[in-house]
């Protein structure tokens, strides 16, 4: 091939040494000396020899080990590992066999074949000017030919077209998910089912909550008690929402503001699970400084003080749930949230939302 | 009734009554009053150990009567759960004030521990030390331990983590490890909410439920870790760092083998 | 028809007399069957012989694309059982501490494939790890990419290619992390859903349009199945085919050394030298892949519990490529405003989506951006040590120093509780460290490189160190310096020289103004990237040198010293 057509035309740009050229290729010692090209050569053979012992012994393991028999090594008293013995010995025995093979393929390149370096020239991805040129003047040709010169309408015709054609494909995904609508919003991300009178239930147990049954410090997650009518996602959806923590705290202790002065029973307050940074269930809470953390990303409410924000990325106070008790001694919410639980989103204006200070 | 009527007025009615009474007093006392005797006085005794011993070990920080001072708070009212837990994994007595008592060595003997708790019960009422089947989780069914891991993520993993391991609180603090703690401590601490954490009352979270928790917790901490070694149960953080020190780092030396040129003639 | 009882001397029957005395090539009919449909000669005459150059560094994209091929191959296998359903069901299977919860039917198959399926667990684990190192090779690659220069003319292209592979790599990875609908993949989706909420103007619609409505709602485990094994894999496919292609078109690029030029590439051949190593390499991979399969527990679904939105645990983290923007969005300050009855929720949307919209963007402009500072229109396929593109390497270095600041935030509570340090006081230094780690790192790695430019200068100009402390009959003392080798010499100065940009005129000559090719903020710019380069020793300098070390060793000494002296006078050269 010419080498008119070379990535640099001045490969020795700018050198203050002249390039000294390829090193002398040198003899390795597996090839100068035959008994150690011989023990290389062993070395190569011998690791794909093992290859199909191991292979067998996987089909052993496989069809001998029991899936549920326990590996146990152990050192004394010391358990090192207690592992599925299956996938422990399937593992070991398939993961060594594939090693093997690279192993010995690489060996094999490195000490037996040659090893002599080649020289491959490159070339310039630019094409030539002859082929410039040629280019150019096909290209012209083509566009006579299809008559775009004299009758113009067609080419912006097809591009309207195709540009057209897209829509539909476009569209066609409008159906993805419900449209949040103003009305969509108010009847999914805007409500949960709490509502008058929803008895607060212990989360997993189902059971109702009495006030005298809740300590000071005492945290309790809970659910209402209507989450049981839902089934499958409708019920992960409803959850997703409605979780909430209910802590006891000294009413003495707390900050109660005013407009919240009804919401809570005698020192215990509920209030959403959910996170309102990205939408983590939260429940670390400390009963001493009332703190509230995040596990996701350490957001931390102050639940003796309405749930305002006291450290990390959140900037939304935790959605407070008016509870009482009802008529035959339990506690059950007034109604539902007064805000959406949950992340902050587009929509809505959440400056009006409680804040430090708020009375 | 009449034959007692009629002698009632016999001279020797009066003395033979006495004779009677104290007799039956005498022998009343001998079928009640020893044994109670004992055990009160074992009880009080116990109290007084234990009044000796919070004298010396606790009463620097928690009052010479528990009341609480700016250094520790009151126990009256916290239960001999709550004594038996702080003493029986080692958080109390404290070293010094620090953030959060960390669960050191034990210290003091069962037995003295009972005597600080006895006392400590006795200054106020409090949840009291658990009886074995009150916390035990011999006898549970699969599906019962199961259960108890549903309660343990709903209450106890956001803190201590989804194996027990332990979690950050704000400020230095921290939910601590479960590995090591012992059935009846998980029990208390459940009961008393030591330190940071809070209460779980037996009213909401009945002994039962506390029962399928420890068996669920024990019977995760004995299961073997089926897929190999647990490189510390850190989730994805410690199998990142693994894909980078032993995945890419070893296969890095594998490459440099790879292209290094071996051993020459000359 | 009559057989014939001679033959004559025209006849051109006489091939089997000579076929046994000739080795036939067994494959040759198979061979010659492929020539003659698609042309197998003309393509194997350039593609055998092809030269690759050996570096350990050139392997690492190959780790990735090797990772790619396990992924495919153990995905299929996971296929064969998993289901991607949010359906809910009791869980019956063999795992006890889960026994008779209600669970997804994607949980529960992935509890089958681990438990009741033989090496259905080694397979799990081998397709996770295999993940991670799929995503850290492409990564670790890039970084090689970077710190060289590879990228540069003609290669910007398959730069970006690239770029669009790390990302499509990232999505295919959490899509497949949140298979499995367990508590931590959960919690991560929920994160996703939480990240989505958070863009301005379109989110809530983009979050019922991706999860069918309210999350977690019944369709994102199905949807992500399709991303996951379909759509993103099918990009992967025809993205790594064409970073391929493009590496085999432009050849590959080499170190600089002896007889290696801009325009040669020096290596061995793919058949049978590099064949073998690539292959044997792929193998390396695929065992140690296994290993870590069979011997390393990756992703234990079943002690996180099936996904409940009500529940979470301590140290929820994602996969490492995630780390990052999950430490972003743990730092950030919790900033929201509202404007016209909207909130903007910058304290999810600046470091969710709007960091990784930055360095996707910052990436792929850096080719352009540096060849705007750079003025540079030649060809390079000679790569550049590091130290030789001095600001370069500090941005790469400053980078990376950034990216592992928001790693450890990341995971900012492991951090705490394995060091007993304050969650709290981790956040607050790492939100003043992440800008202002990156620019100690810039000013000590530029520093570095220019000393690293400077030592090349000494030892091409005056040899090796050799140790031995000479006296003079003068009672000086001195160190006589060895020459070093003629290999050395050319390696240490063979880089072009790169010049900052000289501000064009903005008039013709004849007075008329004219766009100016550079502005003088240009010029200030490349000066700024380009000036403070140690000039490398130019030949009248060496051969002066070398006339001083021919006069004898203990001289050199000497001559260095008066170097020395020489220079003081010399403000800073940078």
């Amino acid at each position: 091939m010419s080498h008119d057509n070379l990535p640099v035309k001045d490969p020795d740009l700018g050198h203050s040494v002249p390039n000294p050229g390829l090193e002398e290729h040198v003899e390795r010692y597996t090839d100068a000396n035959e008994a150690a090209g011989n023990r290389a050569y062993a070395a190569v053979v011998g690791m794909l020899a093992a290859v199909p012992l191991l292979a067998i012994a996987f089909l052993v393991v496989y069809f001998a080990v029991p899936n549920d028999l326990l590996l146990d090594v152990r050192f004394g008293e010391v358990h090192f590992l207690t592992a599925n013995a299956q996938n422990f010995w399937l593992g070991l025995t398939s993961g060594l066999a594939v090693l093997l093979i690279g192993l010995a393929l690489i060996q094999w390149a490195r000490v037996i074949m040659g090893d002599e370096e080649s020289v491959e020239m490159r070339h310039s991805a630019a094409s030539s000017e002859e082929d410039r040129a040629v280019f150019v003047e096909e290209w012209e040709a083509g566009a006579k030919q299809s008559g775009l010169g004299r009758r113009k309408l067609i080419g912006g015709a097809l591009a309207g077209a195709l540009g057209f054609a897209v829509l539909p494909a476009v569209v066609l995904l409008a159906d993805m998910g419900p449209w949040p609508t103003r009305s969509k919003r108010a009847e999914t991300i805007e409500r949960t089912i709490w509502a008058e009178g929803v008895k607060l239930v212990n989360d997993e147990t189902w059971r109702p909550i009495r006030p005298e049954h809740l300590e000071i410090g005492q945290l309790v997650n809970a659910q209402p008690e209507n989450l049981k009518q839902f089934h499958g996602s409708a019920f992960q959806v409803e959850k997703a929402k409605s979780s909430l923590v209910i802590v006891r705290m000294d009413p003495e202790s707390i900050k109660i503001p005013d407009s919240r002065k009804d919401w809570h029973v005698s020192g215990i307050l509920a209030y959403s699970k959910i996170c309102t940074h990205v939408g983590c269930p939260i429940s670390l809470w400390e009963r001493q400084t009332h703190h509230l953390l995040c596990p996701c990303h350490q957001s931390t409410f102050d639940l003796g003080n309405s749930g305002v924000v006291v450290f990390g990325p959140a900037a939304r106070s935790l959605p407070q749930l008016p509870i009482k008790v009802s008529s035959d001694g339990y506690l059950v919410a007034q109604s539902d949230f007064t805000v959406p639980v949950g992340p902050s989103y587009f929509e809505r204006d959440s400056s009006e939302d409680f804040k430090d200070g708020d009375q | 009734m009449k034959f007692l009527s009629k002698r009632r007025k016999h001279s020797a009615a009066k003395p033979l009554l006495l004779v009677l009474a104290l007799l039956a007093v005498g022998l009343g006392y001998s079928f009640v009053a020893p044994q109670q005797t004992s055990a009160e006085t074992e009880m009080t005794q116990q109290i007084e150990e234990g009044k000796a011993l919070f004298d010396v070990s606790c009463s620097s920080c928690h009052g010479l009567n528990g009341e609480g001072t700016t250094q520790g708070p009151s126990l009256i009212g916290v239960g001999a759960a709550s004594v038996d837990f702080q003493m029986g994994t080692g958080r109390m007595p404290a070293a010094r004030p620090e953030v959060q008592i960390p669960a050191r060595p034990v210290i003091y003997s069962q037995e003295q521990i009972d005597a600080v708790a006895a006392y400590v019960a006795s200054l106020g009422t409090g949840p009291e030390v658990p009886q074995e089947d009150q916390y035990s989780p011999e006898g549970l069914t699969a599906e019962e331990v199961a259960q108890g891991g549903a309660l343990f993520r709903a209450n106890c993993s956001a803190c201590h983590g989804i194996v027990g391991g332990g979690g950050a609180l704000p400020n230095g603090k921290y939910a601590p490890s479960l590995f090591e703690t012992e059935d009846v401590h998980i029990w208390e601490a459940m009961r008393t909410g030591p330190q940071q954490m809070p209460v779980f009352s037996k009213d909401v979270l009945h002994d039962e439920d506390v029962r399928k928790i420890i068996g669920f917790i024990d019977a995760q901490q004995d299961a073997p870790t089926y897929g190999g070694q647990p490189i510390g149960s850190n989730g994805p953080v410690s199998e990142g760092f693994w894909i980078f020190i032993v995945g890419i780092g070893g296969l890095i030396i594998v490459g440099g083998w790879i292209a290094k040129k071996g051993a020459r003639a000359r | 028809m009559a057989r014939p009882t001679t033959i004559g001397d025209a006849s051109p029957v006489i091939e089997p007399a000579v076929a046994p005395t000739t080795k036939r090539n067994p494959a040759a009919p198979a061979l010659k069957w492929g020539d003659d449909r698609v042309g197998l000669g003309k393509i194997s005459r350039f593609a055998l012989r092809k030269v690759f150059p050996d570096h350990w560094s050139f392997l690492l994209g190959e780790i990735a694309l090797y990772s790619f091929i396990i992924l495919l191959l153990t995905g299929v296998f996971l296929t064969i059982w998993f289901k991607p359903s949010m359906a809910e069901i009791e869980y019956d299977g063999t795992y006890q501490l889960l026994k008779g919860i209600p669970v997804s039917e994607a949980f529960a198959s992935t509890l089958h494939i681990s438990f009741d399926v033989r090496g259905g667990l080694l397979v799990r684990q081998i397709h996770h790890w295999a993940a991670l190192l799929f995503v850290a090779a492409a990564f670790v690659h890039m970084l090689r990419v970077f710190f060289t220069g590879a990228y540069r003319k003609p290669r910007e292209v398959n730069w970006l290619v690239g770029i669009g592979l790390m990302a499509l790599s990232t999505i295919a990875g959490f899509a497949g992390y949140s298979l499995p609908d367990d508590l931590l993949s959960g919690t991560g989706l929920r994160f996703a859903d939480g990240l989505i909420r958070s863009i301005p103007i379109i989110g809530t619609w983009a979050e019922f349009f991706v999860f069918g409505g309210e999350f977690p709602g019944e369709l994102i485990i199905a949807r992500l199945y399709m991303v996951h094994i379909l759509l993103v894999p099918g990009l992967l496919l025809g993205l790594v085919s064409l970073h391929l292609a493009l590496v085999v078109y432009h050849k590959h690029t080499q170190f600089p050394g002896a007889g290696r030029t801009e325009n040669n590439v020096v290596g061995y051949p793919v058949f049978p030298v590099y064949a073998a190593k690539a292959g044997g390499f792929f193998f390396v991979v695929f065992g140690f892949s296994v290993l870590l399969g069979g011997l390393v527990q990756i992703n234990p679904v079943w002690l996180y519990g099936p996904y409940d939105p009500a529940k979470v645990t301590a140290g929820s983290q994602p996969d490492w490529y995630m780390g990052w923007l999950e430490g972003a969005v743990r730092i950030m300050p919790g900033w929201e405003t509202h404007v016209l009855g909207t909130t903007w929720s910058w304290n999810v949307f600046l470091p969710g989506v709007g960091l990784m919209g930055l360095l996707f963007t910052l990436l792929g402009l850096w080719p352009f951006v540096e060849r705007w500072l750079t003025g540079d229109t030649r060809e390079h396929h000679l790569l550049q040590r590091p130290r030789n593109a001095p600001t370069r390497t500090a941005f790469g270095v400053a980078g990376m120093v950034c990216f592992a600041l928001f790693l450890i935030a990341g995971g900012n509570d492991i951090v705490a509780t394995r060091f007993g340090l304050s969650l709290n006081a981790i956040t607050v230094a790492l939100r003043v460290l992440v800008f202002l780690g990156p620019v100690i790192a810039f000013i000590v790695t530029k520093r570095i490189c220019l000393g690293l430019q400077r030592k090349d200068r000494e030892r091409v100009l005056h040899g090796s160190e050799t140790g031995i402390i000479q006296r003079s009959p003068g009672g000086g003392y001195s160190e006589p310096h060895l020459p070093i080798h003629e290999n050395e010499k050319f390696l240490l100065t063979q880089h072009v020289q790169r010049q900052p940009l000289e501000v064009s005129p903005d008039t013709d000559e004849n007075g008329v103004r004219i766009s100016q090719e550079v502005s003088s903020t240009r010029a200030r710019l490349s000066r700024w990237y380009l000036g403070h380069d140690v000039p490398k020793p130019t030949a009248a300098e060496i051969a002066e040198a070398d006339h001083h070390g021919e006069d004898g060793h203990e001289l050199e000494g000497q001559a260095e010293h008066q170097a020395l002296e020489d220079r003081q006078p010399e403000p800073a050269n940078d």
